[in-house]
């Protein structure tokens, strides 16, 4: 399920800090909740995100099951070389996905 | 499920029975005083005419700066070229012609201290009980590059009246081809259903006229109220011409560009033909001035009494006050202004207010002849008002013989309401 949304400028000056949000399809189901005949929805939710550029890992985020569905997450860092982000989400049942995005850095 | 128009209507002339019945036990204590009603909407000019109705030698004053009221419910139908504005306005000699004073000012300054009114003139009004019904305005500071000169570029609106025509013409000055685009708030905000309401009667101007352009919602939720049914009768109506992107799939609007007509979201930027931008909202300006508002920009209330919670003797209603499990509707502050009169005569008389129970019904027509409809009541749980049960929903899968007949309804609720209100 190609289910991401990356947001990075396409071009910043060395130096520039920058945003990079990210949003990825995920149900987060916390484990906590019973269908109607009483049976428990088994936890499946994302645990770990990381955001690596030009290999080098910038940001990483561990989550839980009080993180709402669908996580949203931004962060800043400093545009330094022209390159690629990648970003990889990894949970529950063997779930991994990822992205990437290029920026110019002038 | 036939009999549910029947529960419609009922529900609707409800309103009217619950106002009447308060009559004989309000009548029992003999109140005197001067009320004070700013806004002179739904919510403002129900609670001036039931105060005056329940208690003649009150004296009732409606400050309200327009001549003219401009209803929002129907309004799309005049966006997308099926009404007449006129049909949407609504003066207040009736309500003069009962003795309200009605003074066509500006309220510039409330004194709680004192319990006096100034208006734009530099008259003060003293009052025993103060109404406040000043709808909403708009929070510009949630949503960088838009204010009033943007909403004459990118119109909101959601305030009808000139900005409803602007928001006609240039749908109608749109090659076929084009996208509209409507920016969809978070709530609270007034009429949640409205957006999705004037989405369908967009594209069902531009299926008649223009077939070959687009409605795009950018939609800062990601459900939203009677959604299934708008679904079903988009598909129905009008295949896949209104394209939704909602919270989860980056659909949140975080500013906006009126010079090149652009709408940034958090995950990419539109440029559509028409931009119809609908800001976040708070209580109408007057409410923060009388320091009603609380930091979310909207006035918490007792529902007991619809006094605030936050300065004493000033009653707040419709779409400015917190209501809970309330929907910000016209029908809602209709009902609130009559309950809330209901209280102010029994509080000035020193009786107990007896407990309110509301109910509020809400219509959307999504093309000519198709209609369909929430109704809900509402009564205090703790200090707030919480959705009691009797609420209904229109049926998902139902014949269009009932979503004509619902259509219809919509039209008979408008017509009932605005004579109850204003004629």
């Amino acid at each position: 399920m190609a289910a991401a949304l990356i947001n990075v400028p396409s071009r910043a000056k060395r130096g520039d800090i920058i945003e990079i949000r990210t949003l990825t399809s995920h149900i987060m189901e916390t484990g906590f909740r019973h269908t109607m005949d009483g049976t428990l929805v088994p936890r499946d939710i994302i645990t770990s995100f990381t955001c690596r550029y030009n290999g080098t890992e910038i940001f990483r985020a561990d989550l839980f099951p009080a993180i709402a569905a669908n996580p949203y997450l931004s962060f800043f860092t400093i545009a330094k070389e022209s390159g690629k982000f990648e970003f990889e989400w990894i949970g529950d049942n063997g779930y991994a996905s990822t992205a990437s995005a290029s920026i110019t850095v002038e | 499920m036939t009999t549910r128009p029947v529960t419609r209507r009922n529900a609707v002339l409800g309103i009217a029975a619950a106002a009447t019945l308060a009559r004989p036990s309000i009548l029992r204590a003999q109140s005197t005083g001067r009320v004070v009603v700013v806004g002179g909407g739904f919510g403002g000019a129900a609670c001036a005419r039931a105060l005056k109705r329940m208690q003649e030698n009150l004296q009732i004053i409606l400050i309200e700066p327009n001549a003219v009221f401009t209803s929002c419910p129907l309004s799309n139908e005049v966006i997308a070229g099926l009404r007449n504005i006129e049909a949407q306005q609504f003066g207040y000699d009736k309500l003069a012609a009962e003795s309200v004073t009605v003074i066509g000012e500006t309220v510039t300054t409330i004194e709680p201290q004192q319990r006096s009114v100034v208006t734009a003139d530099g008259v003060a009004l003293p009052y025993d009980r103060l109404v406040l019904s000043p709808g909403i305005d708009f929070h510009f500071d949630a949503l960088p590059g838009y204010d009033e000169t943007a909403s004459k570029k990118m119109p909101h609106a959601w305030k009808a009246g000139e900005q409803t025509l602007l928001l006609r013409t240039q749908l109608e000055a749109m090659d076929d081809g084009g996208v509209v685009a409507i920016a969809v708030p978070a709530n609270p905000s007034r009429c949640p259903p409205a957006p999705y309401e004037r989405a369908s009667l967009i594209a069902h101007y531009l299926k008649t006229k223009k077939p070959r352009s687009k409605v795009l919602i950018l939609d800062a939720k990601d459900n939203f109220s009677q959604q299934r049914l708008f679904e079903k009768a988009w598909k129905e109506l009008y295949g896949d011409m209104i394209e939704r992107v909602a919270l989860s799939q980056g659909g949140r609007v975080t500013s906006v560009d009126p010079s090149t007509k652009t709408i940034i979201t958090e995950f990419g930027n539109y440029t559509p033909d028409v931009a119809n931008v609908i800001p976040p909202q708070r209580a109408g300006r007057i409410a923060e001035i009388a320091g009603a508002a609380d930091t979310s920009g909207w006035c918490p209330i007792d529902p007991m009494t619809f006094e605030s919670k936050l300065v004493p003797n000033i009653h707040v209603i419709g779409d400015a006050c917190l209501g809970g499990g309330i929907p910000k509707s016209a029908s809602a502050a209709s009902a609130q202004g009559k309950a809330c009169a209901a209280a102010i005569v029994n509080l000035l008389a020193g009786d107990a207010p007896e407990t309110p129970r509301l109910t509020g019904v809400c219509y959307n027509t999504v093309a000519p002849g198709y209609g369909f409809s929430l109704a809900g009541n509402y009564q205090p749980r703790g200090d707030i008002f919480a959705e009691v049960e009797g609420g209904a929903t229109s049926p998902v899968d139902a014949p269009r013989e009932l979503r004509a007949r619902e259509a219809a309804e919509a039209e008979r609720w408008f017509q009932t309401i605005t004579a109850e209100t204003f004629g």
